[in-house]
């Protein structure tokens, strides 16, 4: 194994790296149950980007990437979509269900 | 060199606007912010040349989830600000860095050769009669996949349509202004819809053989649909009643996204 080039796909590699640590520690740090969904869509932000790295790293046969792993981002983003929607939901429904406690709660 | 200026700009932005948004003081703020993550991100996922995917991050993950928690941030009562004790953030983000530090090492250390599926994608291609290769991945290699994907989404909406009170639905989206009034929003609804579901319909179409696709063109309907509710033009029909004659249409709509609306019990 040798050290990757210092290019594009490197740079965005290291950015998603950093993402997913700033999402992590945003999901257990922070209090609100919105701004933990928050930070969680920006540790999933650096988790599609770490897969298009990859995807950059895999081109080849004329494609300027590999299309599997950015087909699987595309999957990736509608279902984090979904879970988001669902979880705002569930928020919402938490806030007006317990007074105080409302986007509180967890820690 | 200057592209990797640029590429290194566009990381530190990033970077930026997501320790922003986790650091933000309030959770309107925070969702601002969260948007325009999104946005950025677009434009690395151009930078990394995966236009497929620029396009639905800028559509779904950066403008579809920021409006839907636009919706919430309004209605969500802000977070008291309950600090963890001293110890546990350090803990915590001694953790969070070992996590970006081991991502780190993965991908200053590839493994060589890169894996990659690109050729295998290339000789099949032909055969499922699409010219995009992702369009033949999601609609050919992996259709079960993308056919789940669809059934996710389904249940998705029967989770919020279930949770969700009865008075949010038919709501309409933002703040309402008086529908038939003059002003910057009718305008931009009268001109920019019919143009925009042109463009949600040829953004599935061209899907086949250049980037775009059925979820992205979707959300651009919908985002259509959207401008349309806001200024009073959506559901057709609706647009002319008065609010007292609708009382769905006064009860839920929050007064400012930007203020928490209070909520009735």
């Amino acid at each position: 194994m040798s050290l990757a080039p210092l290019d594009a796909a490197t740079l965005y590699g290291l950015m998603g790296a950093i993402l997913v640590g700033l999402g992590l520690h945003g999901v257990v740090i922070l209090s609100g149950f919105l701004r933990r969904l928050l930070a969680f869509n920006l540790l999933g932000g650096g988790v599609f980007i770490l897969f298009g790295v990859i995807a950059r790293r895999g081109a080849g046969a004329g494609f300027s990437g590999d299309p599997v792993p950015q087909a699987l981002v595309i999957t990736g983003i509608v279902v984090a979509f979904c879970a988001t929607a669902l979880a705002i939901t569930l928020i919402e429904w938490l806030a007006e269900d317990d007074g105080d406690d409302a986007s509180g709660g967890g820690s | 060199m200057i592209a990797l200026v640029l590429d290194g700009g566009i990381a530190l932005l990033t970077i930026g606007i997501a320790a922003w948004t986790i650091r933000a003081a309030d959770d309107f703020a925070a969702v601002v912010g969260f948007v325009a993550y999104g946005l950025i991100l677009t434009l690395a996922w151009t930078r990394l040349g995966a236009y497929d995917v620029a396009l639905t991050e800028a559509a779904i993950g950066g403008g579809a989830t920021g409006v839907i928690l636009m919706r919430a941030g309004a209605r969500v009562k802000p977070a008291p600000v309950a600090r963890p004790s001293k110890r546990a953030r350090i803990l915590v983000g001694a953790l969070s860095a070992a996590v970006a530090a081991g991502l780190s090492a993965i991908v200053l250390l590839p493994p060589q050769p890169a894996p990659s599926l690109a050729l295998e994608v290339r000789q099949h291609l032909a055969s499922t009669g699409l010219g995009n290769p992702i369009g033949g991945v999601l609609m050919a290699y992996r259709a079960a996949d993308t056919f789940l994907e669809t059934v996710v989404v389904l249940l998705a909406l029967f989770g919020v349509w279930s949770l969700g009170r009865d008075a949010h639905w038919g709501g309409r989206a933002g703040p309402a202004p008086r529908p038939g009034e003059g002003g910057a929003l009718p305008l931009f609804a009268r001109v920019l819809v019919p143009a925009g579901i042109v463009i949600g319909i040829y953004i599935v179409w061209v899907g086949a053989d250049a980037p775009g696709g059925k979820f992205q063109g979707a959300t651009i309907l919908a985002a259509m649909a959207i401008l349309a509710g806001m200024a009073g033009r959506y559901p057709p029909g609706r647009s002319s009643l008065s609010a007292s004659a609708l009382p769905a249409f006064r009860s839920p709509a929050p007064s400012s996204p930007i203020r928490p609306a209070s909520r009735s019990r």
